[in-house]
């Protein structure tokens, strides 16, 4: 426990404490040089109206933060599906993984204002439906990989007990895709929150935070938009950290290796 | 040294040939007339140069390939009923063991898919990691272990149920001489204790000479059965491998080899 304690300081010693002198820094620079506020605010005039603006600030979190975690939710459960169906269906996989590849090459976020368009802007959905087609494709395409990218003995082995293919994608192919499934879920958690600031740039109610950013800047309170930028920074970086957990909890095979247990000579590559 | 078994065929494979891409540009005749009798308890061995279709001879055996012509039969039944009644266990060369699944989890895997209790399940396969000489690491996950101890994790799996047929394909190819060798021991020893059948496919005359009651040596494109080595070296050990009737047997296989690669 004291050498995981420790193990966890010393992993995170560094980036606070790069964290922290930056920090400093940029106050002394702001400040000895005299940059004007409007150009780069100091931090602690950010902190101050981080405070002063707080509860403008929470519900704009809590306004983008349930559009990007809706749209996460959304967008990974159907990128599941499809490569569920896919992996099945060879037919299916033949068709659309084109299909995908050429939609994944579109910038989705330059579809926000034909979104805004067809579903409206006061609602939601609009800016949901950006952060859903951004989730999408980088789960399905990875899950779809981790799906089929099974070594050939593994598949010859559940062959020679007679295993139905439904048995396979169950004891093998699913488990094989966790850990591709959760590359692609640390890169969307907080890909999800830029894509739905992004979207909330193109208009929408003025109470979600890229919006708070794009007024504030219009009225040249280049703090409060500040302000405004580390709490959006603070949600991706939260939803990139559940994402971790999850990655963690449900491959428990992996920390173990990671731990080092008993030493590896790695039978396969 | 056959273990004591009633004289029961283990392996029939009547008149085998087998073609890849039938018709197509690429087709390849990998295997051609191949006849072959595994008596129950026997251990053979395949071997041969690369792409004389050795590891495809196992892989009819498992049904795991349709034979072009010709017929395999597994204790009196077809390769097919025989693969449904998971009358084999089967070892590759990368031991195929699943990350996910700690050791004991492995090793019970067939028993899972053939529906066995919680409890049998644990009581077989804590006996199997007996066998393997594993206790201590059942609760490790595959990749904790050496390469050596995750090829016994996947033969205690491929005898968890106890099939009456063991097909090998390389297993010990990937690992050290030390290991291997030690291996090969540990491999006799149960092969004695469960008195199963083995079909051992190997690149290296040495461990066919050590392992074997019998040696198949194939040739090359198509492949063809062209010589059956007997060796009775009697009960094995470490000293078997300083032994002038091992060197002999060994020096006979690596003959017909030579032949073989002579473009015989």
């Amino acid at each position: 426990m004291v050498r995981r304690l420790r193990g966890r300081a010393s992993v995170l010693g560094p980036p606070i404490t790069v964290g922290v002198v930056g920090l400093l820094l940029w106050e002394a620079v702001v400040k000895g040089f005299g940059i004007r506020e409007f150009l780069l605010p100091r931090p602690t005039s950010i902190v101050e109206e981080l405070a002063d603006n707080w509860p403008v600030l929470r519900h704009a979190i809590w306004e983008t933060g349930w559009i990007a975690v809706s749209g996460l939710l959304i967008g990974i459960m159907a990128g599941v599906a499809l490569a569920f169906l896919t992996t099945r269906f060879r037919t299916l996989e033949e068709g659309l993984t084109p299909l995908a590849v050429v939609v994944n090459a579109t910038p989705i976020v330059a579809l926000a204002p034909i979104f805004n368009a067809w579903f409206g802007i006061t609602g939601t959905l609009s800016n949901q439906s950006v952060v859903i087609a951004v989730v999408f494709f980088p789960v399905f395409i990875n899950t779809s990989r981790g799906l089929t990218a099974v070594h050939p003995d593994e598949i010859e082995l559940m062959h020679s007990y007679a295993a139905s293919k439904w048995t396979i994608f169950r004891e093998v192919r699913v488990p094989n895709a966790l850990p591709f499934f959760a590359n692609s879920l640390r890169l969307v958690a907080p890909l999800s929150v830029i894509a739905a600031i992004v979207a909330e740039y193109f208009g929408g109610p003025q109470d979600r935070i890229g919006n708070v950013i794009t007024s504030n800047v219009a009225f040249v309170r280049y703090d409060v938009a500040w302000a405004a930028i580390g709490v959006a920074s603070a949600l991706g970086l939260g939803l990139f950290a559940i994402a971790l957990l999850v990655e963690r909890a449900s491959m428990p095979w992996r920390s173990a290796m990671a731990e080092g247990e008993f030493t590896t000579t790695p039978g396969r590559e | 040294m056959s273990n004591p078994v009633p004289a029961e065929k283990a392996v029939v494979i009547d008149g085998v040939a087998k073609v890849f891409n039938e018709g197509g540009d690429s087709e390849v005749a990998a295997l051609s007339g191949i006849d072959l009798t595994v008596e129950a308890g026997e251990f053979i061995s395949l071997i041969g140069p690369s792409g004389c279709g050795k590891s495809t001879l196992l892989r009819l055996v498992g049904d795991l390939l349709a034979p072009t012509t010709g017929a395999v039969t597994v204790f009196g039944k077809s390769a097919h009923e025989a693969r449904l009644d998971q009358d084999y266990g089967m070892v590759f060369q990368h031991s195929g063991l699943f990350d996910w699944r700690r050791v004991l989890a492995n090793i019970e895997l067939p028993l899972e898919l053939r529906g066995w209790s919680r409890d049998e399940r644990s009581a077989r396969s804590a006996e199997m990691l007996g066998l393997v000489r594993l206790e201590d690491f059942g609760g490790h996950y595959p990749r904790q272990l050496s390469g050596g101890m995750q090829q016994r994790v996947s033969i205690a799996r491929a005898l968890s149920f106890q099939p009456k047929l063991l097909l090998m394909d390389e297993p010990f190819g990937a690992l050290d001489e030390m290991t291997r060798e030690h291996m090969q021991l540990e491999l006799l020893r149960i092969w004695r204790e469960t008195q199963t059948t083995v079909v051992f496919v190997t690149h290296s005359v040495p461990e066919s000479a050590f392992l074997s009651n019998r040696v198949v040596v194939l040739s090359p494109r198509p492949g063809r059965i062209h010589s059956v080595v007997d060796v009775d070296l009697g009960d094995r050990s470490d000293d078997t491998r300083q032994d002038p009737a091992f060197f002999e047997k060994a020096t006979e296989i690596r003959e017909a080899l030579r032949a073989v690669e002579g473009g015989g």
